[in-house]
């Protein structure tokens, strides 16, 4: 059986055939799309590595079934930047080394997009940490990471930037 | 080779400046490429099923029926597993661990490879596995360190000496005036760097092609030449970016080869991917420690003696013993010191090394009795441990290279503010009632060499190229190395090609032991030196050359140009000395290596100082550390932002080391029962405080040309044994058993 | 992950008669469904798919003061809706302190009040466990036990509930509406749990096709707002399942508490209410003497299944901090770490 479904990936809409409905989210787009930069780091929603935008909120991407997501919006890590312009989080991630080994990153960095999009956080440390507790970082890149993102949210204040995306 | 964007550096040197990662365009652009993004074309997913059982053997596959699901390809057991050039239970060398490739039925440990199934899709494969539903021969395994009498191995972590000793520690314990003897122990713990160990692996007739990430590049290479009995040269292994590896990636692990041998069945590319509750076995695990102690100090707070017991395991098959006793060789000024290590063997995995091996578990118990022996004197913690201060190692008696712990308790202690412990316990509490404690550790963490080559160049163009197969795995080699090498050829990054990640560059020896940056370094410098040196020939003979006549010593290289030293205002550019000679380019090889003589000569450490401020919910016992500040002093510091980095990942692993790891073996079964990223904690970034970290100034003269140090091991010394010390001062209660948890503190 | 039927439900009746047959599961969000699907602990030869049935993703503020959660409602929507978090305030602190962002923002509420155990055994398919394998026994028991059940568990079974959310819920009286062959019925949540028993496998009353659409909490629980808390001792700062945690509201009169509420977690199969804590309160001062009575009062039928002991202390503890905190007042803003030890809350009032 073969199950069609639409999804707005990066902005593109594809058309897609699964010949299998166990294929996550993460699965699809990593080996059935060639967007390799969600990464995997448990497949069970314990490291947040898969971490991507699904209708403008984050989520991990290894418990979603891709097909029940007919019609969805996905944004990954490559569809963040505009061109050649750092989207302001993946720019303080650089400034802050919010990163060492780099293969959280691409989870890190969707979860702080969509933790400034939820607006809970603001400038507070505290909320920003609790925030950003999902995605775990073995490097202990966590002081740069909050760093970034405080920086980040102060950016997008500024400049009405945060929802570029 | 992955496409890096430069930053320039600032001032004509790069060396010392805080440049942002060469790679960090690509990592937070998601183009980073790490083994398992790879998908060459007609690729195979491939599955390994694991042995529920730790010991036994596999008495049934249900191999039909794991074939029969749509989509399964072949399903690769020890009936049809590609014939090895060697039997994987050979051991050469102690650096060459055995693995379990599927050459018999035996069962030796939980999560043991058992079949490998191939299929079109990751789903079929998945399910695959799952359909075998293996049935075994169940022998009881043997695990815990009371699994049987202990005995004492040859030797313990890279072949180190087993017993170490000086002077008479029973008669230094009798004339003691106060003695403490206090038992800690560790549990299992397993990297779980967050990439699964992947592989993508590709046979082109006789040649390999694989993309697997490694810390050992050139040892993966030998390692599957010798098993598939291939040449070295038709092999190529890329691992450009590793996404963490900690010492788990250091070897090339069972699975790893398993995704070769999977490649080579089916004649087709072959991804191996580890699931989560796969790397809790076949991969390495820093293995459990039990650790007596005992020491006796003078009436004034001296030691007379200290006396480091470690029991530890081993697996049932192979020999790595955590080397948890070995700090107390370097640390603190005893006249008499005993080092010991004993070991059982277990129905685990093979331990293997993790993030300091011996000194993060050596250093939690050797700073937790090195606090209660200052509390039995009435010292404050930093006072005792000045009163101690080793100005020479105490064992070997050899004078330190250089060592600048006084000023990293100095100024670590007024950064946090010491002073404002009061020095009893329980006695410290926050504005909302929560008790506070202070506690401190001291750190250290050998400086190692190791062994390295690298090649160099610079063209007429004024460019330069420098190659090793060197191995970044977060610490910024791709960072710091292009830092060494645009000094050492005298130009500036931006003119630099920077080589690295692959297995057919010269071989940059592994990244472990926080050797990589002084010992590829040292490997660069030299590779460059030499390529001067030939430069500097051509010009300071050649009459028409500004330099003509200044000698080789006499120029130094900046900017793409040569320099008079006694007048600066003569020089020239690469460019103008090249094309005068005619040559397009100059190139040639350099190593990097220990000095014989100056190990010989000198005792060789980084150290530190490590505060740490926690704080305990009097009732709960919930555990927060609150502030931590660690000074460290490691010899020259090629990129203070990530060495300051590398020195928060430490202490982070600190946090988790104190509070958070544990591997919950059930002794019946074997098997680790949280073994997933939900239960097997490891810190959050809500668990991680303010960290501050000083980068002490240290000049090392002798400890490699560069004066390097390593710096990505020595943040967990001392770190966890200062939250141990901070929860004591908050709560009254030693826990000599670590990860600290909640339920100790309920009083 | 085995290989299983998929089907979209249109309507509620649809999903109802295919989730009837035998095998067959409900995929909401499936953030837990999956992960028991990939552990191979269930494998379900159906799924069907009620994600895309309409209006059950609405909170309803009804006129009698009462709210009606669609079971497709994310727990974030839920936590963050303004009125919600107002009315029922350690309810949305539950909901805050469980998981991370990113399951909040997938998970549903029904999928939430659904959720499996996280006994270790109970997620390791070579374990014997009766949840899985009714009369296969409980390895567990002679296990590692540290964070298993005090109240409420037989030698069949002694596996804690994992969520957070269901302990505000069911000391607030909240119910369930269940769409099923037989129609639509309405439980209070707290009979929708069965304690293990014998038959630890059957740990809910749910019937086979049985759909739960909504959640409602009625008028009178808003009546605690004021005074109304949830607290979670945890082994990690964030992102830990419970070692035990609290609920409790108090509505104070004239200096006394005119009503009690209060429920733990982490320490029994389902969602403990512990009633006659509550009545220890009824009419006492506010005090750390009553709290302490109260708390000695839940915990008086604890016992440890295995090497948990501490637990039960610790339950005690958590009861009379959560009092206190439920006394001093409900915070203005949701604390920057959610029901946690360190929320910044003092310890006495």
């Amino acid at each position: 059986m073969t199950f069609r479904l639409t999804l707005t990936v990066n902005g593109e809409p594809r058309a897609i055939e699964l010949d299998d409905p166990r294929v996550t989210l993460l699965d699809l787009l990593r080996e059935r799309l060639g967007l390799t930069g969600s990464k995997k780091g448990c497949d069970r929603g314990q490291c947040g590595a898969c971490t991507v935008l699904l209708n403008g909120r984050r989520i991990n991407s290894c418990l979603a079934l891709a097909v029940s997501l007919d019609g969805a919006e996905v944004l990954t890590i490559e569809g963040l930047a505009a061109g050649e312009q750092l989207h302001p989080v993946q720019a303080a991630f650089i400034e802050h080394d919010g990163f060492q080994c780099g293969f959280c990153t691409p989870g890190q960095i969707m979860s702080a997009v969509g933790l400034i999009r939820e607006g809970h956080a603001g400038d507070d440390p505290e909320r920003v940490r609790e925030g950003m507790s999902g995605n775990l970082c073995r490097c202990g890149a966590y002081i740069g990471i909050t760093e970034a993102v405080l920086d980040a949210q102060a950016r997008s204040v500024g400049t009405g930037q945060g929802d570029a995306a | 080779m992955p496409d890096i964007a430069y930053e320039q550096a600032r001032h004509g040197s790069s060396i010392g400046q805080p440049l942002t990662r060469r790679d960090g365009l690509l990592k937070v652009t998601g183009q980073a490429t790490y083994a398992a993004d790879n998908r060459p074309e007609g690729l195979l997913h491939a599955v390994v099923a694991v042995s529920r059982i730790a010991r036994g053997r596999v008495a049934h596959l249900d191999v039909a029926a794991a074939k029969a699901h749509p989509g399964v390809v072949e399903v690769m057991t020890g009936a049809n597993a590609p014939r090895l050039a060697q039997d994987p239970d050979a051991k050469d060398n102690p650096f060459m661990f055995r693995l379990d490739l599927l050459q018999n039925d035996r069962v030796r440990y939980a999560h043991q490879p058992i079949a490998v199934v191939i299929a079109q899709t990751l789903e079929a494969a998945t399910e695959g596995a799952e359909l075998l539903a293996p049935r075994y021969e169940v022998d009881s395994p043997r695990i815990g360190l009371d699994a049987e009498a202990p005995q004492q191995p040859e030797g313990v972590g890279a072949g180190d000496k087993t017993i170490v000793s000086r002077g008479d520690v029973e008669a230094g314990l009798g004339q003691a005036e106060r003695r403490v003897e206090a038992t800690y122990e560790t549990p299992a713990q397993y990297h779980n760097a967050l990439e699964p160990h992947a592989i993508v692996a590709q046979w082109e007739g006789d040649r390999l092609i694989v993309d697997t990430p490694s810390q050992g590049l050139a040892m993966a290479k030998m390692r599957l030449a010798g098993l598939f009995g291939l040449s070295p040269k038709n092999i190529l292994v890329r691992s450009p970016f590793l996404g963490g590896g900690f010492g788990s990636k250091g070897f090339l692990s069972g699975p790893q080869v398993l995704g070769v041998m999977a490649a080579k069945l089916v004649g087709r590319p072959v991804k191996l991917v580890l699931r989560r509750e796969q790397m809790f076995g076949p991969v390495g695990h820093r293995a459990e420690t039990r650790q007596t102690l005992r020491l006796g100090t003078d009436a004034s707070g001296a030691l007379t003696a200290l006396d480091h017991h470690t029991l530890t395991a081993t697996s049932r098959f192979d020999d790595f013993y955590e080397p948890a006793s070995a700090i107390s060789r370097y640390l603190y000024a005893a006249p008499a010191v005993s080092t010991r290590h004993s070991g059982v063997r277990v129905d685990t995995g093979t331990p293997l090394f993790m993030r300091a091996p011996g000194e993060a578990s050596g250093s939690v118990a050797l700073e937790g009795a090195i606090d209660e022996m200052a509390e039995a004197c009435g010292l404050d913690p930093l006072a005792f441990r000045l009163k101690n201060y080793a100005e020479s190692e105490p064992i070997s008696g050899r004078p330190f290279s250089s060592k600048a712990l006084r000023e990293c308790y100095a100024q670590g202690a007024a950064r946090f503010g010491w002073h404002k412990r009061a020095p009893a316990p329980r006695s410290m509490r926050d504005s909302t009632g929560r008790l506070v404690g202070y506690g401190m550790g001291t750190a250290l963490f050998p400086a190692l060499m190791m062994q390295a080559e690298a090649r160099a160049e610079i063209r007429a163009d004024g460019t330069g190229t420098v190659a090793l197969g060197a191995q970044d795995m977060g610490q910024g080699a791709w960072t710091a190395l292009a830092q060494i090498a645009a000094d050492g050829l005298g130009i500036d990054l931006a003119q630099l090609d920077f080589q690295s990640g692959t297995s057919d560059l010269p071989n940059a020896g592994i990244a472990g032991g926080s050797a990589h940056t002084a010992t590829a370094g040292t490997a660069i410098h030299s590779a460059a030196a030499a390529v001067l040196a030939q430069l500097a020939d051509l010009a300071t003979n050649d009459a028409r050359s500004a330099l003509y006549g200044a000698g080789n010593a006499g120029v130094y290289a900046r900017g793409g140009r040569l320099i008079r030293r006694d007048d600066e205002g003569r020089s020239e550019s690469f460019t103008e000395i090249l094309n005068r000679a005619g040559r397009a380019s100059i190139s040639a090889q350099g190593q990097g290596a220990p000095d014989p003589a100056a190990r010989e000569a000198y005792a060789m450490h980084a150290h530190g100082a490590v505060f740490a401020e926690v704080s305990v919910d009097p009732d709960l016992g919930q555990i927060r550390v609150t502030r931590l500040v660690g000074a460290f002093a490691a010899g020259r510091i090629v990129n203070p932002r990530l060495v300051t980095s590398q020195y928060y990942g430490g202490m982070i692993w600190g946090v988790s080391f104190a509070l958070h790891e544990n591997a919950v073996v059930d002794p019946r079964s074997g098997r680790v029962m949280n073994a997933n990223l939900g239960e097997y904690h490891v810190p959050v970034n809500a668990d991680v405080p303010p960290i501050e970290a000083i980068l002490v100034d240290e000049h090392d003269p002798h400890v490699n040309p560069l004066g390097i140090k390593g710096v990505g091991e020595i943040g967990i010394t001392g770190t966890a044994g200062a939250i141990a010390n901070a929860v004591y001062h908050a709560t009254g209660i030693r826990v000599r058993k670590t990860p600290i948890t909640l339920d100790r503190l309920l009083g | 992950m085995n290989r299983f039927d998929y089907v979209r439900a249109g309507s509620v009746a649809e999903a109802v008669a295919a989730a009837s047959e035998p095998g067959a599961a409900y995929l909401a969000a499936g953030t837990n469904l999956l992960d028991l699907m990939k552990g191979g602990i269930t494998r379900p030869g159906r799924l069907v798919d009620v994600t895309y049935l309409p209006g059950l993703d609405a909170i309803e503020h009804l006129p009698d003061g009462g709210v009606r959660i669609g079971a497709l409602v994310r727990n974030s929507d839920l936590a963050y809706d303004p009125q919600v978090s107002k009315a029922y305030p350690a309810v949305a602190e539950a909901l805050l302190s469980g998981a991370s962002a990113q399951l909040r923002n997938a998970a549903t509420v029904a999928g939430n009040l659904l959720q499996r155990t996280r006994c270790p055994y109970f997620y390791d398919p070579a374990s014997a466990c009766n949840k899985r394998d009714p009369g296969a026994g409980c390895e567990a028991r002679g296990g590692e036990t540290r964070l298993h059940a005090v109240l409420g568990w037989s030698e069949h079974c002694i596996a804690t509930h994992p969520s957070d959310f269901c302990v505000p819920l069911v000391s607030l009286n909240a119910t369930v509406e269940i769409e099923g062959r037989a129609g639509t019925r309405e439980l209070p949540l707290d009979a929708l749990y069965r304690l293990p028993e014998d038959r630890p496998d059957r740990e809910t009353v749910l019937e086979p096709g049985d759909l739960i659409v909504a959640l409602r909490l009625p008028a009178d629980a808003a009546g605690f707002a004021g005074h109304s808390r949830y607290l979670k001792v945890r082994d990690r700062t964030s992102y830990a399942f419970a070692v035990v945690s609290a609920a409790a509201s108090l509505r104070l009169e004239g200096g006394r508490i005119n009503e009690a509420r209060i429920a733990l977690g982490g320490v029994a199969l389902k969602p403990w209410r512990a009633r006659v804590a509550e009545a220890v309160l009824a009419g006492a001062e506010p005090s750390e003497r009553s709290f302490r009575d109260a708390a000695d009062a839940a915990l008086a039928e604890a016992r440890p299944s295995g090497d948990n002991t501490y637990k039960i202390e610790l339950a005690r503890r958590l009861i009379v901090r959560t009092l206190t905190l439920a006394a001093a007042g409900t915070p203005e803003r949701m604390p920057a770490l959610p029901a946690s030890a360190f929320s910044g809350d003092a310890l006495h009032a």
